[in-house]
């Protein structure tokens, strides 16, 4: 589904991505792990089409498309969606009035019809419970005045109203109460099936313990630079990244 | 016929109706330029009783004597004078046969307003061969005010046939030498719309010139004097939100409302006018004086959506001369490419306990310059008086400019005023969250002004509102890229 080979990309001259390679299919999901400014968040970025970043080498192929040419919103259109590690605020404009335009425009991307009322409606319901959200929470402004965990639970709601093909959930644990992160681990799991797939941009093996991942990679100094099974989820919470490091420094 | 006032209200809704109320004058036009005599050949025109001519001839005197004001701040090459035509008869005759003869760039934008074909037709000045229901309609329209006591005509009839109100009440808010243009204005003013409300009234409907100003083009000086009596209600809708052009490139209008004891005025405007080209060529100098009177417990509340015009120079006021009466202005003023707009209100607190409230959302693009000027004055005696002011301004880009010019003056120790006022860029941040929710990056800058201007949307009669929030949108077009 996702292919991305040898990506080198960075801002203004200064590489931040040094040569990705991963392979996502239909059906998994995938935990990227990481220091602190190891380039996970600008991975998540170029994938969704952030014009700042530029890319110097290498690709991304989506469902067999190569998607450099696409706009961010083309990339949404085919079912890319990107779970933001800093939500922005939107004054003004409320939960249900951004989920009603994106929804649409999507749709009309695609060439249907916009999206009835009353379908619309019943579908804020049922994901709006899923994810065990107030009603009242969905006329607010967009993230305005947010705590941090509601605006990460607003994130996977939205995720829930678009069903994408493809997620990449950049730290949407981090910031989660303890009920909360299970109710959002649960909504993640509920929507899994086995055409579309995950990324999870995690720091923490407690968000694997919910939603368990079939690979997890290392990203370091912008190079993945160990990849396993769930088990190493496990090692790194246990060890940190520095025998990591030195393993590839003795390499 | 029979309408019921439900299905009349749907017939307004649709809109596929004129009022059909003009001005009877021969078609013809007076040489350019500007003396006594053509003042008071307007007046013979419009078969004015004498009171009416020495009026304007008095304002006439008085704008000689007058200077154009420069203060506002914007640029512009000042108009000659003597070298407009001040009377001018409607068009009568078609501009053209068929839509196809009309400048596609005006179909696409009628278009993107959903405006129907028969109704393009007539804005764009198409001979109509559809006859629509039109007649009746408006009779039928008319009966209803009519059973209420309620007058509503354009100021020419009003003059011929309710001279005592007009006598009464012209001027009596915005005096002939009130400006510059308001003088101009009293002087040779063209045509415009009258309205009163008996005492304790509701008027059952909102109050529109939307078809009448597109009938035969409103002229560059139009005056409206709305009178609510005693008690009384009304909403009323000025504008049109279909895009005008017009070779007049001078607009100095007036309007006058008057809310005696007890009554409620809403004054909802879009303005629309030709903004000029994106080089900054042509476009309409908006110069307009808009002031309403509130007696004891009177409101009046204006609410404006300013899109279009190369330079506006506009203060909707409010006198608030009685006590506990309450004065509001929301107003969303939009410039792009090389627009100027110097806008905002006059709140002048004169009786005890008077209320003021102040909502100003202004939005810049290109290289536009976006002025907000307020002034909330207390009297001495205006005890207990409250303002509360918001001006926000949002930016987009980095050409062009948003200014704020608050003007506070208390005299009375007991005012409370307040005032916000905020400034935020469109971040490419909110716009990359849009697109990556599939929202282009046209409707996410849209969605964001929706969401900015809300509060002022929030308070215009429903289908003008839906009207305003495209329009906003088709006047932001292109201002990214
Ligand atoms: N727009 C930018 N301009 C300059 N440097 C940038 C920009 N965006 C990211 N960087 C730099 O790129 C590096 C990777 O940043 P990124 O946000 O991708 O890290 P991360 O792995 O997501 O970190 P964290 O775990 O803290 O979220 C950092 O050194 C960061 O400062
Ligand atoms: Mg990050």
């Amino acid at each position: 589904m996702l292919k991305i080979n040898n990506l080198h990309a960075g801002v203004e001259g200064k590489e931040i991505l040094k040569g990705i390679g991963i392979e996502v299919n239909a059906g998994e999901i995938h935990a990227i792990m990481g220091p602190n400014g190891s380039g996970k968040s600008t991975l998540s970025s170029v994938i969704a089409g952030k014009e700042e970043f530029e890319v110097t080498e290498g690709n991304i192929v989506f469902e067999g498309e190569d998607l450099d040419e696409l706009s961010p919103e083309e990339r949404a259109h085919k079912g890319i969606f990107l779970s933001f590690q800093y939500p922005v605020e939107i004054p003004g404009v409320s939960v249900t009035n951004f989920m009603k335009t994106a929804i649409n425009e999507t749709r009309k991307a695609q060439g249907l019809e916009e999206m009835p009322a009353s379908e619309m409606l019943k579908k804020i319901r049922e994901k709006s419970e899923l994810l065990e959200i107030d009603r009242k929470f969905l006329s607010r402004s967009l993230n305005e005045g947010f705590s941090g965990g509601e605006k990460k639970r607003n994130e996977i709601f939205q995720m829930a109203m678009l069903e994408p093909r493809l997620a990449i959930l950049d730290e949407t644990d981090s910031g989660l109460d303890i009920d909360a992160l299970r109710i959002v681990a649960n909504g993640v799991n509920r929507l899994r099936s086995k055409d579309n797939a995950v990324v999870l941009i995690t720091h923490y093996q407690r968000l694997l313990d919910y939603i368990i991942p079939d690979f997890v990679h290392v990203l370091l100094d912008g190079k993945i630079v160990k990849s396993g099974g769930a088990e190493l989820a496990h090692e790194l919470e246990e060890k940190g990244y520095d025998w990591i490091k030195q393993e590839k420094v003795s390499n | 016929m029979g309408y019921t006032e439900e299905e009349l209200k749907k017939e307004l809704e649709t809109k596929e109706y004129e009022y059909g109320f003009y001005t009877d004058i021969e078609s013809d036009t007076f040489p350019v330029g500007l003396n006594e005599d053509i003042v008071r050949a307007i007046s013979r025109k419009k078969e004015e009783p004498e009171w009416m001519t020495e009026w304007r001839v008095e304002a006439f005197r008085a704008w000689e004597q007058m200077i154009e004001p420069e203060w506002a701040n914007v640029t512009y090459k000042k108009p000659d004078f003597q070298n407009i035509s001040y009377y001018s008869a409607p068009k009568k005759k078609d501009k053209y046969n068929s839509l196809d003869e009309v400048d596609p760039e005006l179909l696409e934008t009628f278009n993107k307003l959903g405006i129907s074909l028969d109704e393009q037709k007539k804005l764009a000045g198409v001979a109509i061969d559809v006859v629509m229901d039109s007649v009746s309609v408006a009779t039928t329209f008319k009966k209803t005010l009519a059973e209420k006591g309620i007058i509503f005509c354009s100021i020419s009839e009003a003059i011929k046939e309710h001279p005592e109100l007009v006598k009464k009440y012209i001027g009596s808010v915005v005096p002939q030498k009130d400006n510059f243009y308001a003088a101009l204005n009293s002087a040779v003013f063209s045509d415009g719309s009258f309205c009163y409300i008996p005492k304790g009234v509701r008027c059952p409907m909102e109050l529109s010139t939307y078809f009448r100003i597109n009938e035969a083009g409103t002229g560059q000086f139009e005056r409206t004097l709305v009178i609510a009596d005693k008690g009384s209600y009304v909403s009323y809708l000025e504008g049109c939100t279909a895009p005008m052009r017009d070779e007049n490139q001078l607009h100095a209008a007036v309007v006058e409302l008057i809310a005696l004891d007890d009554a409620e005025i809403k004054y909802s405007t879009v303005q629309n006018w030709f903004p000029g080209g994106k080089d900054g060529k042509g476009g309409v100098y908006n110069f307009v004086t808009k002031r309403g009177l509130c007696e004891t417990n009177a409101k009046i509340s204006w609410t404006q959506v300013e899109t279009g015009s190369a330079i506006t120079w506009k203060y909707p006021s409010c006198v608030l001369k009685g006590d506990n009466s309450v004065g509001e202005f929301y107003s969303i003023a939009v410039t792009n490419n090389y627009q100027q707009a110097d806008t905002g209100t006059k709140m002048i607190h004169l009786g005890k306990n008077t209320k003021s409230t102040i909502i100003s959302k202004g939005i810049s693009a290109g290289k536009s310059q976006n002025s907000y000027r307020g002034l909330v004055q207390v009297n001495s005696r205006a005890e207990n008086a409250r303002n509360f002011s918001q001006c926000d301004s949002l930016l987009m880009g980095n050409n062009c400019g948003a200014h704020t010019f608050p003007y506070i003056e208390a005299k009375n120790k007991t005012a409370q005023i307040e005032h916000e006022a905020t400034t935020s860029k469109i971040g490419e941040d909110q716009i990359f969250y849009c697109n990556q929710r599939g929202i282009d990056t046209e409707k996410a800058i849209a969605l964001i002004v929706n969401g900015f201007s809300k509060e002022v949307l929030n308070k215009l009669p429903m289908e003008f509102a839906v009207e305003a929030q495209k329009l906003l949108e088709i006047s932001l077009e292109g201002s990214v890229g």
